[in-house]
């Protein structure tokens, strides 16, 4: 107690921000570690499901281990549709990706760099198509792929998955292209290159990262949509990963033993990439807003 | 080949120099028509866009101008045209005003469907937001582990929707899903979570927050970094409680990430179609079918409704439009510019 008086009479201060005490540690991390637990939960028992035997997901009892077995990845791969849909979803995303990142990039660059009539009305475009509906969309462009022969054909679905992946994308592009100075682009205009050889010689290969981040993004909206690919590809060898899931849990029958591994399976490289491109996934989609 | 070159290059190295300080039309004395100089000054802008905005118009634009027109007519899978093998079989469908409109602004159903989307949205954008602002604020601070943590919280966000979508479906599963495993290893009966309309209701916010607040972690956790340390550091000198720190130190540095983030998270739940569909289906009955999700069913199942459901497209879509410019005001009249 005397050490209290004998302390010299310090200005009362207010806890900084990175002082706290034992208690405060404490609590910080017990909450942290609840957190993490509900986050990752699910996941771990997703992967603890698929490597039980056969009808080990028909247990009523809490069971972590059960005699571990690959059975399941087994008949996912042999027996069923799933190596099929894996093919269809990797052309489908792989071709969405492509074209979408190649028209966001330019219409990005365009709304970065310049001031032209309409650029209001460019940027209007851009976030209003970002809220449309699925539901308003999709029976006219059912129709329209009807009419044009499209339905059950990996090129309709990519021309649908371009309505939702390139206007977001444009965005994220617009949001990195102003990252990057402006002089760039005049001292290779000085230089003597066109605009368009500004662009691809010059100011693309900055633009690297965000490239990676908005082909990934594409990548993803269309590994994991449901509704379009519902809808159109409704064939045994046109189904995507997203509707032939659902095949193993229907009304009638379900396996989840099946499901769980084939979740196992698609989750996983793209987890594994996801882990590194996300740090440049935030900035690109904050970017667009804190910049303009 | 040269010449031309190096006019358009002087043109773009003015453009490119004067874009932002309306120095334009500077240097070029020859007298041309508004259209041409016009064109001229902004060619290469308007190429780069021209892919975009004709992909928009052909893909969104169009079959929005077919949707808002079948939403005014009778169309169904019935009298919808189609060809049968080398039969045509012409639409017969007719004109019908604002006949769907009335039919569904009159009806219980929409109401209902409605309240429960507000009700859906706002409470996932709540939480989302509450949360990923707690954890990131946790985050932010010198702490063991850090990145260990940040790591962890983050996953959920890298599991494609529907395959989160079908793992929580097997999680609430009500014979042999964990959560009721552990309920009744606690002693406790097991809850048939999606037989039930409230617990129902209850799990698919559940998981969308789940699926959603890594998202809001991580651009927050952005945001808070670009805060200045030395404001802190100032405010502490001064005597600044933490709760005045956070009030005003935090949320003012945090309001353009937050006015974005709030605002995409509000146009994706509100249009969140894979959980509820494949999570619930929409059931039991139709308890936990958000606006979206009916339109589609309406669309898809059964006598195919087009028109009813391009109505409800509409309608949504009328929604969202009037919610973004409520919203962009609000931000600008904070000196928000946009």
């Amino acid at each position: 107690m005397s050490t209290a008086t004998a302390e010299p009479a310090r200005p009362r201060r207010a806890r900084g921000r990175d002082d706290r005490s034992v208690g405060g540690s404490i609590l910080l991390h017990a909450t942290l570690i609840v957190a993490s637990i509900i986050s990752i939960f699910p996941i771990v028992w997703l992967v603890l499901t698929s490597l039980k035997p056969r009808d080990g997901w028909l247990s009523t009892e809490l069971k972590i281990f059960d005699q571990p077995s690959l059975d399941n990845y087994v008949r996912v791969l042999t027996e069923t549709g799933f190596p099929t849909w894996l093919l269809n979803s990797v052309i489908v995303a792989g071709l969405t990706t492509v074209i979408g990142v190649f028209l966001a990039s330019t219409t990005g660059y365009a709304i970065s760099r310049f001031r032209f009539p309409g650029y209001r009305g460019v940027m209007w475009m851009l976030l209003v198509t970002q809220m449309f509906p699925v539901a308003i969309l999709i029976v006219p462009l059912y129709n329209l792929m009807a009419g044009l022969g499209l339905l059950n054909q990996i090129p309709g679905l990519v021309i649908a998955y371009m309505t939702v992946a390139v206007p977001f994308c444009a965005w994220m592009m617009k949001g990195y292209f102003d990252s990057i100075p402006r002089e760039i682009d005049q001292a290779g205009m000085i230089d003597g290159l066109t605009p368009f050889g500004t662009f691809w010689r010059v100011i693309l290969p900055l633009a690297r990262p965000s490239i990676a981040v908005t082909a990934f993004y594409s990548f993803m909206t269309a590994w994991g949509e449901v509704a379009y690919a519902s809808v159109f590809m409704t064939g045994e060898d046109t189904r995507t990963l997203a509707v032939g899931l659902q095949q193993f849990v229907g009304q009638h029958w379900s396996d989840w033993g099946l499901l769980t591994a084939s979740a196992v399976l698609i989750a996983l490289p793209a987890a594994v990439v996801f882990l590194l491109v996300q740090r440049h996934l935030v900035a690109g989609l904050t970017a667009g807003a804190t910049k303009s | 080949m040269a010449t031309s070159t190096g006019r358009v290059t002087g043109t773009a190295r003015d453009r490119a120099a004067g874009a932002d300080d309306g120095a334009r039309g500077r240097g070029r004395p020859r007298k041309a028509g508004p259209f041409r100089r016009a064109t001229s000054q902004y060619w290469y802008a308007w190429a780069m866009v021209a892919p975009v905005v004709v992909v928009t118009a052909v893909l969104i634009g169009w079959p929005l101008v077919r949707g808002v027109y079948l939403s005014l007519t009778d169309a169904t899978e019935a009298t919808m045209g189609r060809t049968i093998g080398v039969n045509v079989i012409p639409s017969t469908y007719e004109f019908v005003g604002f006949g769907n409109y009335v039919d569904i602004l009159t009806s219980g159903v929409f109401w209902e469907k409605l309240t429960w989307t507000v009700v859906w949205t706002v409470a996932c954008v709540a939480l989302h937001y509450g949360l990923g602002l707690g954890l990131a604020m946790m985050l932010n601070r010198r702490l063991r582990f850090r990145s260990f943590y940040r790591l962890l919280l983050i996953l959920p966000w890298a599991i494609p929707g529907f395959v989160a979508a079908f793992i929580w479906r097997y999680l609430y599963n009500s014979d042999f899903g964990v959560i009721n495993a552990m309920l009744r290893a606690a002693g406790l009966g097991g809850v048939g979570w999606l037989d039930d309309p409230t617990t129902a209701k209850i799990a698919v916010i559940a998981v969308n927050v789940w699926v959603g607040v890594p998202f809001m972690m991580v651009a927050l956790l952005g945001g808070l970094q670009s805060i200045p340390a030395e404001l802190y550091e100032a405010a502490e000198v001064d005597g600044a409680t933490p709760m005045q720190r956070f009030r005003h130190i935090t949320i003012p540095g945090l309001r353009t990430v937050s006015s974005t983030v709030v605002l995409l998270g509000t146009i994706w739940t509100f249009n969140m179609f894979p959980l509820i569909f494949l999570i619930t289906g929409g059931g039991p009955g139709s308890a936990t079918e958000i606006l979206v999700t009916y339109a589609y069913r309406e669309a898809f199942t059964g006598i195919r409704n087009y028109s009813g459901s391009a109505a409800w497209g509409v309608i949504i879509l009328l929604l969202l439009v009037v919610m973004a410019l409520v919203y962009r005001r609000a931000l600008r009249r904070q000196g928000e510019v946009w």
